[in-house]
């Protein structure tokens, strides 16, 4: 009994950890494709350990068949509910946030190879010219302090 | 260890409704609810294990069902306009885009 209630505890300690984690995620992240990213972790693995947790504390009972219930209820549809709003979203225009060069990722464009989704717009060139141009002041910085 | 599990659901939950609430458009708010959903189901299990009364597992499997059935339903109003009778609009539609109206297009 005591081997089952130390694996139910883990199960539940660990369910909790990814619970928060995830809804850390749902703040912290950017942009809705990432915050669905982060709150697919919370919703398999979170509900998983601690429905499972439950389970090893049920035993062979009417409520961990419930609980089994729950988890393959809550398994298959809260990815078909993720995959709907990212899909209702890309729809309906929102555009993701990306780092480093623009990718044009509207719906309309799926069947184009990501080189040419590639807007020609220089996201990274400006950022290194503008490195550059700082280094250069550093530079001659540097020189006015040694003369 | 029950309290613990109730601790972090909670915690969960106080973020989820912050995002709910903040949510730039419509579409965050919904991602927010539906998790506000699966978070309310695991705080009626832990509830039910808290109090020794794991009878409101019931409970809580009538609101997953009702969870992915309210997302779809937000989902369907929000894409057509319409909760039913209409046909499904031409995706490549321009005029369509943008429905939400928070944010740009």
């Amino acid at each position: 009994m005591i081997i089952a209630d130390v694996i139910s505890w883990v199960m539940i300690i660990v369910g909790s950890f990814f619970l928060v984690v995830g809804a850390i995620g749902l703040i912290r992240m950017p942009d809705i494709f990432t915050r669905m990213h982060a709150l697919s972790v919370s919703e398999t693995m979170g509900v998983g350990f601690l429905l499972g947790g439950m389970m090893v504390q049920a035993g062979f009972t009417l409520v961990a068949f419930k609980l089994i219930c729950l988890f393959v209820l809550l398994f298959f549809t809260s990815p078909i509910a993720s995959h709907a709003i990212s899909r209702a979203a890309m729809a309906d225009g929102v555009e993701p946030v990306l780092d480093g060069p623009e990718i044009d990722a509207r719906s309309d464009k799926h069947d184009m190879p990501l080189e040419d989704r590639r807007k020609t717009t220089t996201a990274i060139d400006a950022d290194e010219a503008e490195l550059s141009a700082s280094v250069l002041v550093e530079d001659e910085e540097i020189e006015k302090g040694e003369k | 260890m029950f309290i613990l599990a109730m601790i972090a659901v909670l915690v969960a939950l106080s973020l989820a409704v912050f995002r709910a609430l903040a949510g730039p458009n419509v579409f965050d708010r919904l991602l927010a609810a539906n998790f506000i959903g699966t978070l309310a189901i695991m705080l009626l299990a832990v509830l039910g294990f808290l109090n020794g009364r794991p009878e409101f597992l019931d409970v809580g499997l009538v609101y997953a069902f009702l969870n992915i059935t309210g997302t779809y339903a937000v989902l369907k109003f929000f894409r057509y306009g319409a909760l039913g009778g209409e046909a499904p609009p031409n995706e490549e539609d321009e005029n369509r885009k943008g429905f939400s109206g928070v944010h740009k297009t």
